[in-house]
């Protein structure tokens, strides 16, 4: 029984709380926009049976319907929650962080290579750690087989730590519907009367701090390795691009 | 008589009121589990607090809500994961509704359904498929068409459209199978060597 037990509380990396389940994580309303990005990859997609298409983003039933009422094969995995594992963190000699980035891509996008047709990154790269952007983009590339897509966004201007993040899914063939996702956090502490302190009531910040942001040079270089690279504005600021590999 | 069904409680696919809940496997006297109690009484449980290893199968429907390393089949049966199950199995039945977490592939020949609590790790083979919004999965997704039964001697048997299954099957209970290969997108870029 111990062994067994052992397997699980490995399995699920020691923790009690199951991957994807943050504390307070909170799923709000969804809005409605139009996705030019979103409709050229959808047209490619046209005409072609049986394609594979890997969603990097979180958990999404509706992106998961409409590729498998395609006739596609829709694989889900949530790379932004997976580089949130605390034991990929270790400090180095010098007692600074260092993310585990073999460990990483031996855990995570462990696929054989040219094996997708297609690829929905949405805005991973503006919310991943900096030191496993390359290294999965590079994945990414790999994985793909010649002629495959990536779908990716980028915010075109810092919106600070306060920057929504969202859940995106597939509404139509160039329908977006974008989801945030909060999590609670706790308010400062506040200084009351005679030097004691109180907490304020709890606030809710996106799940995931923007990073960066992608100029577009940036996005050229990050890449590189592909053979074509296109260019959308969309509104709120964010920036869709599909890549060819 | 029967205990009311409250909002939210984790519900197999059978949706009859449970009564006395006496020949539970595994369950401590005193404790609480709304999820024993909506459950019909026909449907065999597992209780939080056993744990399994080794092949589960049978020929009526199940809910486990420990845990199971191996392999469950209920073929023609529907399989419902509580939420403090945590199955390290390959998982084959009619219809399989998750709330608990599971590391192994699913083949539902009906349906599969993960909850808001579910934690899937591992592909899915079924007709239909519904995934609560905050539920977890990690694998590929394979929609199959239903095989049409073979028809009777001397009688036509139109129960079932007609057409090829690709269903997806493992062996073992593998976290992700690898995709199959074919062939790359006509009309896209290509890179020039």
């Amino acid at each position: 029984m111990g062994s067994v037990t052992q397997g699980f509380m490995k399995l699920f990396r020691g923790s009690s709380r199951a991957p994807g389940h943050s504390d307070g994580l909170t799923s709000h309303p969804r809005s409605i926009r139009r996705s030019s990005g979103l409709g050229e990859f959808t047209r490619a997609l046209d005409g072609h049976d049986t394609l594979c298409v890997l969603d990097v983003g979180p958990t999404s039933a509706s992106n998961i319907r409409y590729l498998t009422e395609l006739g596609h094969k829709i694989y889900s995995e949530d790379v932004l929650l997976a580089s949130r594992d605390p034991t990929l963190v270790h400090r180095d000699k010098d007692d600074n962080k260092i993310l585990d980035e073999k460990r990483f891509l031996a855990e995570n996008l462990a696929y054989a290579s040219q094996s997708f047709d297609a690829v929905l990154a949405w805005d991973m790269a503006d919310f991943m750690e900096e030191s496993l952007v390359k290294p999965v983009v590079g994945r990414l590339w790999s994985m793909l087989r010649p002629g495959g897509l990536v779908l990716a966004f980028f915010h075109t201007k810092d919106a600070g730590p306060d920057a929504p993040f969202y859940r995106y899914h597939i509404g139509g063939k160039d329908t977006l519907e974008v989801q945030p996702l909060t999590v609670s956090a706790p308010t400062l502490l506040s200084e009351v009367g005679n030097g004691g302190y109180s907490r304020g009531a709890e606030d809710r910040v996106p799940a995931y701090r923007l990073q960066r942001v992608f100029n577009n040079r940036h996005i050229e270089n990050l890449f590189r390795d592909f053979s074509a690279i296109k260019f959308f504005l969309a509104r709120d600021n964010v920036r869709e691009v599909l890549v060819t590999r | 008589m029967w205990k009311k069904k409250d909002e939210g409680e984790p519900t197999g696919m059978s949706q009859q009121p449970f009564g006395n809940a006496s020949h539970e496997v595994g369950r401590r006297p005193g404790t609480q589990s709304s999820a024993f109690d909506t459950l019909a009484s026909d449907v065999a449980r597992i209780g939080k607090s056993v744990v399994i290893k080794g092949e589960v199968s049978g020929s009526e429907d199940l809910y486990i809500d420990g845990q199971v390393e191996g392999s469950v089949q209920l073929k023609g049966h529907t399989l419902t994961i509580g939420p403090n199950g945590q199955i390290r199995a390959r998982v084959q039945a009619r219809g399989v509704v998750i709330h608990g977490k599971v590391d192994g592939n699913v083949e539902g020949t009906d349906r599969v359904d993960l909850r808001k609590s579910a934690v899937l790790v591992g592909n899915i083979s079924t007709q239909r498929i519904a995934i609560e919004d905050g539920a977890f999965f990690k694998g590929a997704v394979d929609l199959v068409k239903e095989v049409a039964a073979p028809p009777l001697m001397g009688k036509t048997e139109a129960k079932h459209e007609t057409t090829a299954v690709a269903a997806a099957s493992s062996t073992s209970p593998a976290v992700a199978a690898r995709p199959t290969s074919i062939a790359p997108l006509s009309g896209m870029e290509q890179k020039k060597p």
